[in-house]
């Protein structure tokens, strides 16, 4: 890949988005290298939802830059485009596909054409079948893969969605509240898994959990109302009075 | 796992389908034999009101089918899809109306009855080349097939789901009725398209022609189930899964979701348009009735109650609940048929979510399971008696 001649692999730049009057993301900027690691906090409503819809084009920014490595216009493309260019996306509610096994769900999400033409005549190859098996390990659901993803526990379903991204071989992830709804441990071992993935990509991790966010152990962003308060490692941003006021101060 | 050849997976670990095969089978060697072979005078002989009568249920089959496949596998609920099966009777209908020839009761040569009625002095031009039978199957797909593709993609794209989907097929089956009704449109107004005589030169009465078109209806049926099996079977299969399951992951994996919908739904609309054309020579009559909304409705609840999402369900409720309709409406209960069919709808969604097919599914799994508890028991006697 020409990783070397690209600047930034995500470019937000003066992003605005109104929902009837209410300011959702306003003026934001946010610039992502490529293989860095992010972690982005704020608080409720701080429009961090929002502005994973805007990266992945199921909302239209009023204005405002969305640059994808260096070049390619966000704002033009739709969710399935934006997908194929390299962007995965994890939701904050799991969302798996409930009536397909653990199998099916990771080979649905395999790297591949997706045409309807394509998936009708698709044959599995040896290649292709190995490495479901690698993911199904890599998240940890190998004795798994033929449950019916509705049978699986909250954490394990948050698992195999990671795994459905990191099958997609995305250049970049988006993955918003991935620790939600995990105990302790699955918590340390989501922090573990995605730094491990962002060894060769580009990860930003949207997280309300300090513990989470602690053991990634990067470069924070933290959102307020729609736009950066603060940036910097988690020690800097947590000593940033503004911060502590919004979250503490109310 | 997923690498086995087309044949094997399509039959494969798949007992109802290959016993649905196995009672098609005897079904088109039996009838024609028992109709046509058997005198008629033997308890055994199955007179050509019955293959009739079954060939119909049949023609449900497939359109049952139809429906299931996009409200089983990709959760678009049609609430119009007896449109598409009209339709494709209506193009098969011309073509009968066309051979009737100077045999109507005006005998002109050219129009048809109701056009000479009507005063009209030429054959309208949307009628032209329905007197060649290959024109006519043509149009079977093509009438349907169209409707279909422009419909989903301006319902797809715009992203039309759920229940506002549902309404709006309604309100085009129900435009297109009141628009067939119309005498000025040249396709019989009320009474339809009907008094047909023969089809490629044979005599559409003839018991012969009969066992032709319910065997033919039997071929078609297990066509389409087999291009199903291997719809839902296929990855694309999953991907419509997936869609009715979770459609934004779907989008945000990367698929087009509204490519798949509209492919799912021009196939559908399609099966639905070739068992219009198998209905309408052997009931020998199309009007406009068949768009009313509430025969749309009916399929819906033939696949709820057969059991959604499986194949076999919807053609087994197609015959089941048309099997009661002719035993009910006929009889002391015929009044009540309405009830008696929104009881068993009601019943269904709340206490068999997977329907009749559910039933059958919990009856072997308790089965198999009691099998293999008796196979285990004497073991574990073994056991026991070791430790002893």
């Amino acid at each position: 890949m020409n990783d070397q001649k690209i600047q930034s692999i995500l470019y937000l730049n003066g992003v605005t988005k109104s929902f009837d009057g209410f300011r959702a993301i306003n003026n934001l900027s946010l610039d992502i290298r490529p293989g860095e690691l992010r972690a982005i906090i704020g608080p409720n409503g701080a429009g961090k939802s929002t502005m994973m819809d805007i990266i992945t084009g199921k909302t239209k920014p009023d204005e405002g830059e969305v640059k994808y490595r260096d070049t390619i216009d966000l704002t033009k493309y739709d969710e399935a485009d934006i997908a194929n260019m390299g962007i995965g996306r994890k939701f904050q509610k799991p969302t798996v596909i409930e009536s397909l096994s653990v199998w099916d769900n990771l080979e649905l999400a395999l790297a591949g054409n997706r045409g309807v033409f394509q998936t009708l005549f698709f044959h599995l190859s040896k290649a292709q079948y190995d490495r479901v098996d690698e993911i199904i390990e890599l998240v940890g659901l190998k004795d798994r893969r033929d449950e019916l993803a509705r049978n699986l526990s909250h954490g394990q379903k948050q698992w195999l969605e990671i795994g459905m991204l990191i099958i997609q071989d995305p250049e970049l992830l988006l993955v918003d509240e991935p620790a939600a709804g995990m105990t302790d441990y699955e918590t340390m071992e989501t922090a573990k898994l995605l730094k491990s993935i962002s060894e060769n990509h580009s990860v930003v991790v949207v997280e309300h959990d300090m513990d989470f966010i602690r053991a990634l152990d990067t470069k924070v962003t933290v959102l307020h109302e729609g736009s950066v308060l603060a940036e910097g490692s988690l020690d800097v941003v947590s000593s940033n009075p503004r911060v502590i006021e919004v979250y503490l101060g109310r | 796992m997923t690498r086995k050849p087309l044949i094997q997976q399509l039959l494969a670990d798949d007992k109802a389908s290959r016993w649905l095969f196995i009672v098609m089978l005897v079904l088109g060697i039996g009838v024609p034999f028992l109709n046509l072979i058997v005198p008629p005078d033997s308890f055994f002989h199955v007179p050509t009101y019955v293959v009739t009568l079954i060939g119909k249920y049949l023609c449900f089959a497939m359109l049952a089918l139809a429906l299931d496949l996009i409200w089983g596998y990709c959760g678009i609920l049609s609430l119009g899809h007896g449109a598409f099966f009209a339709l494709g009777g209506y193009a098969m209908g011309m073509y009968l109306m066309r051979q009737i020839g100077d045999r109507g009761m005006y005998g002109n040569p050219i129009l048809p009855d109701f056009m000479v009625f009507l005063n009209w002095q030429e054959l309208p031009w949307y009628w032209y080349g329905f007197d060649n039978f290959g024109f006519a199957v043509f149009m079977v797909f093509l009438a349907p097939g169209l409707l279909a593709f422009l419909f989903g993609w301006l319902a797809f794209r715009s992203r039309v789901t759920g229940v506002y989907l549902s309404i709006i097929t309604q309100a085009l089956t129900y435009a297109l009725m009141l628009a067939f009704f119309r005498n000025d449109m040249g396709f019989g107004g009320n009474n339809g398209l009907t008094d047909f005589k023969d089809i490629l030169g044979f005599d559409l009465q003839a018991d012969s022609t009969r066992i032709v078109l319910f065997v033919l209806t039997l071929i078609f049926l297990a066509l389409a189930y087999v291009l199903c099996q291997y719809i839902t079977r296929s990855k694309a299969g999953r991907v419509l899964i997936s869609i009715r399951d979770a459609e934004s992951r779907t989008r945000f994996i990367g698929y087009r979701v509204e490519h798949y919908k509209l492919f799912v739904f021009i196939v559908s609309a399609l099966i639905a348009g070739v068992a219009g054309a198998l209905y309408v020579p052997q009931i020998g009559i199309i009007n406009p009735s068949e768009f009313n909304p509430l025969n749309s409705i009916e399929i819906v609840i033939w696949v709820a109650i057969g059991g959604r999402g499986t194949l076999y369900g919807a053609v087994i409720g197609a015959v089941l609940v048309n099997y009661a309709k002719t035993t009910f409406t006929s009889g002391v209960f015929a009044e009540y048929w309405l009830f008696i069919l929104g009881a068993l709808f009601v019943i269904t969604t709340i206490y068999l979510p997977r329907g009749v097919v559910g039933i059958l599914d919990g009856y072997f799994n308790r089965k198999k399971i009691r099998e293999s508890a008796a196979v285990a028991a004497p073991q574990a006697g073994v056991a026991s008696g070791g430790k002893s």
